[in-house]
């Protein structure tokens, strides 16, 4: 295995890429308030459902962000399957937590939006169940990596429930066009007024800024985190007599 | 060094197995029968007695002009269609507020031989069009795709 640590020593310009990624969250956050104050200054509200329509400026850019980080976490998981590389394996763990994050807040927001509109706060519905399925699966993920110790083997089983968990995401996706659902099938440019077509897509971007910055910023802390203890390890092997370990 | 390799390939091999064969589960295995969240007016009425006396979830269109309200007994009669059958539905209880003619709904309730389905709950189905309100448009226009446009696709 390449140890993180020569990784991290190798990745000399850590300050010009740690400027770069504030930046890109910097206008992630800038463009995330101008497209809300955008959606909510021009768009009208909707004939049936009025300003609750407003809640699809977050729910929408939610679950689309949700999964992209799935489909992140599916490749870094197979890139170390493949190379071994632990890199890889925090990459992983870093998009998912971000993941897991946007799909409780899509799930939240389709409650809140459901009860005025359907009736009702939740169903077991295919669309919710997947995605309920797709939430538990990586809070299943988080909580399997604090109990395993070893980080090799940690990474191992992290990689294979990583990948049955973004395997839920194609199934989410199509849940609505596969079966017969209460949730609508997607809205595409011929079902959306355009006046909410450029809200949404300006809502998308922001949080999808946000979110490469919240899994690059997660992904440098696991790195340093990891190198700490790569180094606590040979501190202890090498062991000076009567040094301190703490 | 090698049995660690070794050991990192069955992880592989297993990994994609498993991913191999819950793919091949969902294409063949036939699922997309057993997750339908509701039957049409059609269906409900082809299973006939079969049908009879079971909780089940019945969904459409809420068939233009067929709205009884009563606002004293809380007691609301109409139609659900999905443009070949119509099953009369009868339900307690204020409704969502957004239902009306045309709306999709799906109503949880039995039916029995006395033609009637009687709700026990009542939702509204919106379907994946927003629009703006225009002057002069009906609201019904909508909600023709919903039934229309159900899993033709």
């Amino acid at each position: 295995m390449e140890s993180v640590v020569n990784r991290a020593a190798t990745a000399a310009p850590m300050a010009s890429r740690e400027v770069r990624w504030t930046t890109v969250g910097v206008a992630g956050l800038v463009l995330l308030v101008a497209a809300q104050v955008y959606g909510v200054l021009t768009s009208p509200p909707d004939r049936d459902m009025g300003h609750l329509q407003k809640i699809m400026y977050v729910h929408v850019p939610a679950a689309w962000n949700a999964m992209l980080a799935f489909l992140l976490v599916a490749l870094a998981s197979l890139r170390y399957l493949w190379k071994g590389r632990l890199a890889d394996d925090l990459l992983a763990a870093s998009a998912a937590e971000v993941g897991m994050l946007l799909t409780g807040l899509t799930l939240a927001l389709g409650m809140i939006w459901g009860k005025p509109t359907w009736g009702i706060w939740w169903t077991w519905e295919p669309r919710l169940t997947s995605t309920a399925v797709l939430f538990f699966m990586f809070v299943a993920y988080l909580i399997l990596r604090t109990f395993v110790d070893d980080a090799e083997r940690r990474a191992q089983w992290s990689a294979v429930v990583g990948l049955l968990g973004a395997l839920n995401v194609p199934i989410v996706y199509m849940s609505v066009r596969w079966w017969r659902t209460l949730h609508q099938m997607q809205s595409s440019p011929m079902t959306l007024d355009s006046s909410y077509t450029w809200p949404l897509r300006a809502n998308a971007v922001a949080l999808m800024l946000l979110m490469a910055y919240a899994v690059a910023h997660r992904y440098r802390s696991a790195l340093m985190t990891q190198t700490a203890d790569e180094l606590m390890d040979r501190l202890a092997l090498k062991g000076t007599p009567g040094g301190s370990r703490a | 060094m090698s049995s660690d390799t070794g050991r990192r390939t069955a992880v592989f091999v297993i990994a994609g197995v498993i991913v191999a064969g819950a793919f091949a589960y969902l294409m063949l295995g036939g699922i997309e029968d057993n997750l339908e969240y509701f039957k049409t007016p059609a269906e409900l009425t082809q299973l006939g007695p079969e049908a009879y006396g079971k909780t089940v979830r019945l969904g459409g269109q809420v068939a233009p002009g067929s709205v009884k309200w009563d606002a004293a007994s809380l007691d609301l009669r109409f139609r659900v269609t999905d443009g070949a059958q119509e099953i009369e539905v009868h339900s307690k209880g204020a409704p969502p507020q957004m239902f009306r003619d045309g709306m999709g709904v799906v109503v949880i309730g039995r039916y029995g031989a006395g033609k009637v389905f009687e709700s026990k709950e009542l939702m509204i189905r919106h379907s994946e069009e927003y629009r703006a309100p225009k002057p002069g448009e009906r609201p019904q226009e909508m909600y023709r795709s919903l039934i229309k446009g159900e899993k033709a696709s």
